[in-house]
């Protein structure tokens, strides 16, 4: 399935090398990825594509976890409430 | 592929503007059950409830983790039970009260009768056993349906009502009446709502069905904060856009959990539905338009407008829209309603007017615990007529707290929230709701 991840957080170093290290432990392909800063926070949002269905619950956790070590709001969210919202 | 600004459009509405789903509400026929001994039709309740309802919850959980978006409620409706024609009505409603436990659901509704011409024995057996039911469950909840526009109204129904709402109050006075929030009288009822405290599985529905309810009062009220000052136009355009959308979260996840749970989609239901929170209130979006205080002039008119355009932006954004849909104006679940009726500038007889143009009726109002049974009769015979002559559900849910007074107030906690106790009119309605029988119904020609 394809999936939004959005990290938001103060900048530093390391935040992407992390989110991508994860994911390709995990084994996730990043489709599409745009990052920038607004007023000194780190905003990025990803789309990827999750392999199997099953392996979703394990992937949003690790990066639950990773947001939480790292002081990041990360979020994953299935990319069809996005497309639901803001196409016909 | 998308953009940036709508990713976080999204993000915004649900981390700051509270939008959700309500509610995922799947609808159960009992009528199955009805064949055999009597003495196993609570098992046999129990049985279809708990097997059709197995997955409901986790399934639920799923969707919300998978699509980010939060989930509040997971419930229940099912046949109104007064047709199962069950010899002990108590004993039925305990059963659907353990059946929900079972499956998780924080509530099932669906003890209800719908009696709008004339009542069986069975549905007379049923309304006399809701107080019992109520004050001795905890997660059941009941309907009457006492009127419609084809029908009329049934005024010995609503007599009985009355006495109904008082008897349930006076046995759970510890909590101050809190049966009667789980009670609703309606005219008009709806067979597809699946909202609280009034839901249940009409008798035109299958076997089964998925209704789901989406709100979001937060995000229509930001919408209007970003055209201060425009004219009318602007701002029906603005709900109308924003009504879309939160439709089209609704109508993604009633599919999905259609589809994983193999139960037929019914329809989504897009109320604005307030919670007590700050940031969530029906209340202060009509503020928002101008208004100093909730229930002063203007407001049955800002009321109009918000009810009319949810409804427009709503319908094309799902297949089926059903249910109640429109702005739902509970002053207890409302931060902006309990502050106006504290004020004194929401009263029972503005919200009557209000009812005229919402989605339902007068919902959650604290009234003073020696208000006789007549006098919440005749309130309930005021909204029903309002319901049958302009062809619109209405609905009374009112709590006679008992040993309370105007300067009171109720606490029912949670989403319930809390109300300060409203007057109501001292004189007598008494020799009017002794009367009984039956209102015509209305012509429907010759209208003015």
């Amino acid at each position: 399935m394809k999936a939004v991840i959005t990290v938001l957080g103060k900048d530093r170093t390391g935040i992407i090398a992390a989110v991508s290290n994860l994911l390709y432990q995990n084994g996730v392909n990043i489709l599409d990825i745009t990052q920038t800063i607004l007023s000194d926070m780190f905003t990025m949002i990803m789309l990827v594509e999750i392999g199997q269905d099953s392996e979703y619950n394990v992937v949003r956790e690790a990066l639950l976890d990773l947001g939480q070590e790292m002081s990041l709001e990360i979020r994953v969210q299935r990319s069809d409430i996005f497309d639901a919202m803001h196409r016909i | 592929m998308l953009n940036a600004s709508e990713i976080l459009q999204t993000l915004r509405m649900i981390d700051q503007n509270k939008l959700d789903v309500r509610t995922i509400t799947m609808g159960i026929n009992l009528m199955p059950c009805v064949p055999g001994p009597e003495e196993g039709l609570c098992d046999r309740v129990y049985d279809r409830i708990t097997a059709q309802a197995e997955k409901l919850v986790p399934t639920g959980e799923q969707i919300e983790r998978e699509f980010g978006i939060p989930i509040v409620n997971k419930r229940i409706s099912v046949t109104p039970a007064a047709l199962l024609g069950a010899r002990d009505p108590v004993a039925l409603g305990r059963a659907l009260d353990r059946a929900a436990k079972a499956v998780g659901v924080n509530f099932l509704g669906g003890f209800s009768a719908l009696v709008h011409k004339a009542m069986t024995r069975a549905d007379e057996a049923l309304i006399r056993a809701i107080p019992e039911t109520l004050a001795t469950t905890d997660v059941v909840c009941s309907s009457v349906n006492v009127g419609t526009t084809k029908a009329g109204i049934n005024m010995d129904a609503v007599r009985l009502m009355g006495e109904v709402i008082k008897d349930a109050a006076a046995r759970t006075a510890d909590q101050d009446g809190f049966a009667c929030a789980k009670l609703v009288v309606f005219a008009n009822a709806v067979e597809d709502n699946p909202f609280m405290a009034g839901a249940f599985h009409g008798v035109g529905e299958g076997d089964a069905a998925i209704n789901v309810g989406v709100s979001g009062p937060g995000v229509v009220k930001a919408a209007l904060e970003e055209c201060r000052g425009e004219p009318f136009d602007v701002v029906a355009e603005t709900i109308k856009r924003t009504a879309f959308k939160i439709t089209r979260v609704g109508q993604l996840v009633a599919r999905e959990a259609s589809r994983r749970l193999d139960v037929p989609f019914g329809i989504v239901d897009l109320s604005l539905a307030p919670t007590p929170t700050m940031g969530d209130s029906v209340a202060h979006i009509l503020e928002e338009m101008g208004l100093e205080v909730t229930g002063t002039h203007g407001t049955t008119a800002a009321l109009a407008l918000l009810n009319d355009a949810v409804k427009k932006g709503g319908v094309m954004a799902s297949s089926h829209v059903g249910g109640l849909s429109g702005a739902f104006i509970p002053v207890s679940e409302d931060i902006g309603m309990i502050e106006a009726a504290n004020r004194g500038t929401l009263t029972l007889d503005k919200l009557e007017a209000m009812t005229c143009v919402c989605s339902v009726g007068l919902d959650m109002i604290a009234i003073p615990g020696d208000t006789p049974a007549e006098t919440i009769s005749a309130i309930i015979a005021d909204e029903a007529a309002i319901g049958m002559i302009n062809q619109k559900t209405t609905a009374v849910r009112i709590i006679p707290a008992p040993g309370k007074t105007v300067g009171d107030s109720v606490v029912f906690g949670g989403l319930l929230g809390e109300a300060p106790i409203i007057p109501v009119h001292k004189e007598s309605s008494r020799d009017f709701i002794a009367r009984g029988g039956r209102i015509p119904a209305p012509i429907h020609s010759l209208r003015n």
